[in-house]
């Protein structure tokens, strides 16, 4: 199983213990991971979130066989389309975007722009929901989530294979049963925020949409590794099939870009 | 379960902040919630869930200002549930503190009952001493701890609930230094940075663990800042950040003894004298666990 989701780096609005690779690297082992997508936490609040690229690439290199980088790409500054192609060339498996922390549309023609050229490289795009429980959030973190409807768009409207993180169960349903089978067959979501017993949420969801549809994102550094083995120990009803990894997404979306 | 290792260690479990529905409730699949509530304790290994009905979970009257009516009707069915669970299930008896005289009188029926402690919710700050200090001096003389519901570092009158914080909890507390009070759900919102060192220096407050949250950090700051005899491990409404705070508590280098404090030990110390003889020290036997209680006909 691959996580993919998850970070290094600081937050900007509380301390995160530990946030650097060979942790998260030990973590992995620890809760039965094989690797892990993992994206630079501080691009998603810096104006130039491009910057954070180099950062990610050089602390991830020690660990090649574990750790891949998820490079971001901000539409509206110049030379996303080169982070882009960058991603493809050194077969990053996903390209993470922020629209909301950057102030774009979600689903506006940035947005578009880039899922379409994500879909032509065959790299997934990766969307984060939150990055904390909306009660507790510093006063000058007032961006709401990514909401369901953008994202809704996004898979209509492109050929975008999209991977969205941190999403409850309303905006998951909301999203899977307003989209098509073919186009639902381009997206997979994070399990790790739903609810296990007694509301049973996540069981809900393998069984209704199917588990094929869903994916681990930890969020590490930010919340514990351990929910998702959590979640699934939970299960009841188990998942009747394995949840998808990142092979099947990678495989799916370069699969896409040739076709 | 019968020859299955429970996923949260062998070793006793209390969960000291758990909910169970009664016919009344609005989830017309209150039966699934509370069958799945045990099922899932006996798989984690939970050995005694303290657990109460919030009125009709806002069926009949909103759930944080919850009705005389609803609140009896909840608590009678809690009470009831507990008496058939052979000591694995104890009640929280649950009151509105707009009602105080009607308060008093149901902890009393509660305690006739064999209640263990008492729950507010958000139907007043409880820096209202006007209200909330004649059911602390009750709870004083019951022997009973508080359960007080908050909202981390949001203390306001808002939508459907007047929410009180730690730095509430904290100035009630001290105002009533034998009664223990439990600062619910560090994970369960609002800024729980702002908690520990609210209620750092009034050593009656504990806080309990529950709540959907599972940030990294939060339960290393909750044991640096209050040590580990001042934290209840519990789960509320999400059972699977219950396990997984239960497995980073195993990660996190506590000294030795200060896991079964947090697990089970701390309970034994704030609730009545008794609460868990027997119950702490006996595995969990048998599966459906709601069957064997008849939860399913409670009304």
């Amino acid at each position: 199983m691959i996580d993919v989701g998850a970070w290094i780096g600081d937050y900007p609005f509380r301390p995160v213990p530990h946030p650097e690779p060979a942790v998260l690297v030990r973590v992995l082992e620890r809760e039965g991971f094989a690797g892990a997508w993992v994206g630079h936490l501080p691009s998603a609040f810096w104006r130039d979130a491009h910057a954070g690229n180099a950062v990610l690439a050089s602390g991830l290199a020690p660990f090649p066989s574990v750790l891949r980088p998820t490079p971001v790409a901000r539409p509206d500054w110049p030379g996303w389309e080169t982070v882009v192609d960058d991603a493809a060339r050194t077969g990053a498996p996903a390209v993470r975007a922020y629209p909301m922390q950057w102030g774009l549309s979600p689903d506006g023609a940035a947005m578009r722009a880039l899922a379409d050229r994500c879909a032509r490289r065959g790299r997934a795009l990766l969307l984060t929901t939150r990055f904390e429980d909306g009660r507790q959030r510093h006063p000058m973190d007032q961006v709401p989530d990514l909401p369901a409807a953008a994202v809704r768009t996004l898979v209509r409207e492109t050929n975008a294979s999209v991977v969205l993180t941190a999403a409850g169960r309303d905006g998951i349903e909301e999203i899977a049963w307003g989209l098509t089978d073919a186009e639902r067959a381009r997206i997979w979501f994070d399990c790790t925020w739903l609810w296990g017993p007694p509301d049973a949420h996540c069981a809900h969801l393998f069984a209704t949409i199917g588990p094929e549809r869903f994916v681990i994102a930890t969020a590490w550094p930010l919340r514990l590794a351990q929910q998702a083995r959590a979640l699934l120990a939970l299960a009841d009803p188990p998942p009747r099939a394995p949840l998808a990894d990142g092979a099947q997404i990678e495989a799916a979306a370069h699969a896409r870009a040739i076709g | 379960m019968d020859g299955v290792a429970p996923l949260g260690g062998t070793e006793p479990l209390i969960d000291v902040h758990a909910h169970f529905h009664s016919a009344r409730s609005s989830r017309p699949d209150w039966q699934r919630l509370n069958r799945a509530r045990l099922d899932a304790g006996d798989r984690i290994g939970i050995r005694v869930h303290v657990a109460s009905i919030l009125g009709t979970w806002g069926q009949s009257s909103p759930t944080y200002f919850a009705s005389p009516e609803d609140c009896s009707h909840a608590n009678h069915v809690m009470c009831e549930i507990a008496e058939r669970s052979g000591g694995r299930i104890k009640a929280w008896v649950a009151v509105n503190p707009n009602f105080p005289d009607y308060a008093l009188d149901e902890m009393a029926r509660g305690a006739a009952r064999g209640a263990v402690g008492l729950k507010l919710a958000a139907g007043r700050r409880c820096t209202d001493f006007a209200t909330h200090d004649a059911l602390a001096e009750r709870c004083a003389a019951y022997g009973w701890p508080v359960l007080q519901h908050v909202w981390q570092h949001r203390p306001h009158r808002t939508t459907m609930q007047d929410a009180s914080n730690g730095s509430d909890v904290a100035e009630w507390a001290a105002r009533h230094s034998s009664v223990t009070f439990v600062l619910a759900h560090i994970g369960g919102g609002g800024d729980y940075a702002h908690t520990f060192p609210a209620v750092r220096d009034v050593p009656n407050v504990v806080v309990d663990t529950s709540g959907s949250g599972i940030d990294r950090g939060m339960l290393d700051a909750a044991i640096e800042s209050l040590g580990s005899a001042r934290v209840l491990w519990a789960a509320d409404l999400t059972l699977c950040t219950g396990l997984t705070k239960l497995w980073a508590l195993e990660q996190i280098g506590l000294p030795a003894g200060a896991l079964a404090d947090i697990r089970w030990r701390n309970a034994v110390r704030i609730f009545p004298p008794g609460t868990f003889d027997g119950a702490v020290e006996t595995p969990i036997a048998g599966v459906d666990t709601a069957a064997r209680l008849g939860l399913e006909g409670s009304t």
